[in-house]
């Protein structure tokens, strides 16, 4: 039987290399906005098998929410990265250096 | 009035101080000159008051200072017999500087500076003589000696003049030291700092002692000698002089004025203002009597073979402060009064003299290049001729019948030193007195054939071969002149008879004016008012106890022997006749002199090595000091752990922290995680328990 901490279990590992992805990466800024994609997803994961184990519809809902905002996220994220292409002509994460205070 | 002749040289000082270029040199220079002017007018009246003997001293109170349990300090302005001598010997001389100064500096372009702080001056040295309190006194003792700084310094971007400047003021701090101790022994003996009172109390203290440095000492003693040394101090005596001959680094005027009329003779003004307290300690008084007359004969010697004329003179200034202080010493207070006041005409009226000579002569200063200017600037002549006569003392001695003594000033007012010396029992003194009479007759007239007879030497003098190059057509009639020099640069001695071409020109009025006063005071001064200060029952009567006036001592000046009488005379005539073989008649002999004498020259000539001593005692040491608590003291351990080590610490942190700050998106991502993870780890902890 499958119960709520098997979901759990894989939302945690989910979540895990959702972390793993932003801050291990060195390579690509489009691996790194996946990964944030991971972390949500891992999150949503979350809700939804609380919202079926506690029969509270709140939960799903609230997942719906937020795919809308990784949607939202993901669309903008990609725009900034087109831009910041044009401008630099690389998107690997070792050159995106300019946030020195 | 008193207060209209001490404040208006102040109002005149502050306006044109601080009005400065706003204000412009004519108006500045009209100002100060007609305030002082003001204050001249206003001092003789008192002063004749008091010869008239109409006159009871008056205080005039001006506001309160100090309120403090029983210290009472006021503000206040005291005239008497003694201040009125000082008011018109400051204000009379004080004006005719300033008057004097408009011809000497008219070519400075900070005259209302200048003026400002000569009325500064004034007005600090007049607040000195009508203390009512010893802290007044104090107050217008710094004035004078904040003035004098300023004035010595005041061409500041010569170093010399600075170094002038802060040797004056640094070694008048050792004088002040003692006169401030002074001061509080004062108070600390007699719960006052009020002058009559203490004078009044003072009797009463002989004999006592009090605790000082952990010794028993006599209590009049030890307060007076603390006195006599901020006397010393200011009055330039042997030990703490080395900064009068520097002082002549300011302008000549200055000198007149303040280094050898009015602000050096303060400290014989103290002495005799508070002669009832020196007068109940013997001992003091016979400190007083040796620092003088040692002082005395060591100025002149060390004048005898000085070349800058200036020099000469402040040696001059020098040796009768000291003889103004072995009369006090002797219990002459009216005669050393009477030497300040005669010695304010004629030696004011010398420098103003030499200034007018260094102004013929395009700032040379040195007597080896003058010679001969007799003839080119006949009333600087006989105003120098008239002040030397006063100085040297020459007069008709009142002996052999003869029952009128006339003379020049100096006549009177050194005779009656001597003579008081003599006749106090202090025949030691006396003879010094009358040895240095002889010295200073022969540098005085010294000084005078150098400078206006024999044949003109200043073809060599740096300063008058630039006067010759830059002041093309500077004098119409000497065109022809200054054109032949200008043609053949460095050879100016073509001429063959010493003048190198140039021909020093007589001063403007405005410096001439000054000079034909002094000289009328230098003449006249000693024989009308000798009476008053000295003879005993006319002394008296002006004096009305504003001295201790010894009139048994006065009495006894009279019957001192023929030989002491005649003493200064012959000592005068045996300097002019010394002088006058040495630089007219022979004037090879000096060189030969002084090779002979080789030793004994080079000791005069370096004044007794007295600033090479102080310069191995006290300069060199303090410098070491100095360098020892800026390099290790400051540098190595203050600055080391205080600023610059916190700076330090702060560069290291942030270069640390710095490293934080990749600019990678990751790192940020990382440390944000670190922290949230921190944050929820704190909450599930709290909420646990």
């Amino acid at each position: 039987m499958i119960g709520l901490t098997h979901y759990l279990v894989v939302a945690a590992i989910l979540f895990a290399l959702g972390v793993l992805g932003v801050v291990a990466n060195r390579k690509n800024l489009i691996v790194m906005l996946m990964a944030i994609e991971l972390i949500l997803l891992s999150v949503n994961l979350n809700l939804v098998a609380f919202s079926a184990y506690l029969h509270d519809l709140v939960g799903q809902v609230f997942a719906m929410f937020v795919l809308t905002v990784a949607a939202g996220e993901a669309a903008i994220g990609l725009a900034i990265l087109v831009i910041y292409f044009r401008g630099r002509g690389t998107i690997s994460v070792d050159d995106v250096n300019r946030m020195k205070g | 009035m008193i207060l209209l002749i001490v404040f208006l040289p102040l109002l005149a000082a502050v306006i044109a101080g601080l009005g400065n270029r706003l204000l412009g040199n004519t108006v500045a220079k009209v100002l100060t000159t007609g305030a002082l002017f003001a204050s001249c007018a206003l001092s003789w009246p008192i002063f004749i008051q008091y010869l008239g003997g109409g006159a009871q001293p008056t205080i005039a109170p001006v506001f309160d200072w100090i309120r403090s349990g029983d210290l009472q300090v006021a503000w206040a302005l005291r005239v008497d017999a003694l201040t009125a001598v000082m008011l018109v010997v400051i204000t009379s001389v004080s004006a005719l500087v300033h008057l004097y100064s408009w011809g000497y500096m008219s070519d400075d372009p900070d005259q209302p500076r200048f003026f400002a702080y000569l009325s500064l001056f004034t007005f600090a040295m007049l607040m000195l003589v009508t203390a009512n309190n010893l802290v007044q006194m104090f107050f217008g003792w710094e004035g004078v000696g904040l003035a004098s700084y300023l004035l010595i310094g005041f061409w500041f971007k010569k170093p010399s003049a600075n170094a002038a400047a802060i040797k004056a003021f640094v070694v008048n701090r050792v004088g002040d030291l003692g006169f401030m101790l002074g001061i509080f022994g004062t108070y600390l003996v007699f719960q006052t700092v009020s002058i009559p009172d203490i004078l009044h109390m003072a009797p009463a203290m002989k004999g006592s002692t009090i605790g000082f440095l952990g010794y028993r000492f006599d209590t009049m003693t030890i307060l007076c000698l603390l006195l006599f040394v901020g006397a010393m101090g200011k009055s330039a005596q042997l030990g703490l002089h080395t900064w009068l001959p520097d002082a002549m680094e300011g302008p000549t005027p200055v000198s007149a004025l303040i280094h050898a009329a009015t602000m050096v003779t303060a400290g014989v003004f103290m002495v005799c203002r508070l002669s009832p307290m020196f007068e109940t300690s013997p001992f003091a008084l016979t400190v007083v009597m040796t620092i003088g007359a040692a002082t005395c004969f060591f100025a002149a010697t060390v004048g005898l073979v000085q070349t800058d004329i200036k020099r000469v003179i402040a040696y001059s200034t020098c040796s009768q402060l000291g003889y103004m202080f072995f009369a006090a010493g002797c219990g002459a207070y009216g005669a050393a009064m009477f030497h300040l006041f005669t010695h304010a005409f004629f030696k004011a009226l010398l420098f103003l003299g030499a200034g007018s000579v260094i102004h013929a002569m395009h700032h040379e200063q040195d007597m080896r290049y003058y010679g001969g200017l007799r003839k080119h600037i006949p009333v600087t002549f006989w105003g120098m001729m008239a002040g030397t006569l006063a100085i040297t003392g020459v007069g008709i001695p009142a002996v052999f019948g003869n029952t009128m003594a006339f003379g020049f000033a100096g006549f009177h007012s050194k005779d009656a030193i001597i003579e008081a010396a003599w006749a106090s029992g202090q025949s030691g003194a006396s003879i010094v007195g009358m040895i240095v009479a002889l010295l200073t007759s022969f540098y005085s007239w010294r000084l005078m054939f150098l400078t206006f007879w024999g044949k003109p030497r200043w073809a060599q003098s740096e300063h008058i071969q630039h006067a010759l190059h830059d002041a093309h057509g500077h004098d119409d009639h000497h065109d022809d002149h200054a054109a032949h020099a200008h043609d053949d640069h460095g050879h100016a001695h073509a001429h063959g008879d010493g003048t190198g071409g140039y021909h020093p020109h007589e001063s403007p009025l405005t410096i001439l004016v000054p000079l034909i006063l002094l000289s009328i005071g230098a003449v006249f001064a000693g024989f009308v008012f000798h009476g008053y200060f000295i003879e005993p029952s006319a002394g008296e009567a002006y004096w009305k106890g504003s001295i201790a006036f010894r009139e048994h001592l006065m009495h006894a000046m009279h019957d001192v022997p023929l030989g002491v009488k005649l003493s200064a005379t012959i000592a005068m005539l045996v300097g002019l006749w010394t002088a006058w073989m040495m630089y007219i008649r022979s004037p090879g002999f000096p060189a030969a002199l002084v090779e002979q004498f080789r030793v004994v020259y080079n000791f005069l000539l370096n004044k007794w090595y007295f600033d090479e001593l102080y310069d191995l005692l006290f300069v060199r040491p303090a410098f070491a000091i100095g360098r020892l608590f800026w390099h290790r003291g400051d540098e190595k351990t203050i600055d080391r752990f205080g600023p610059n080590g916190s700076a330090w610490v702060v560069a290291l942190g942030s270069r640390v922290a710095g490293r934080i700050q990749t600019g990678y998106v990751y790192t940020y991502a990382f440390v944000m995680l670190l922290g949230l993870t921190g944050v929820v780890t704190w909450a599930i902890y709290v909420s646990a328990k």
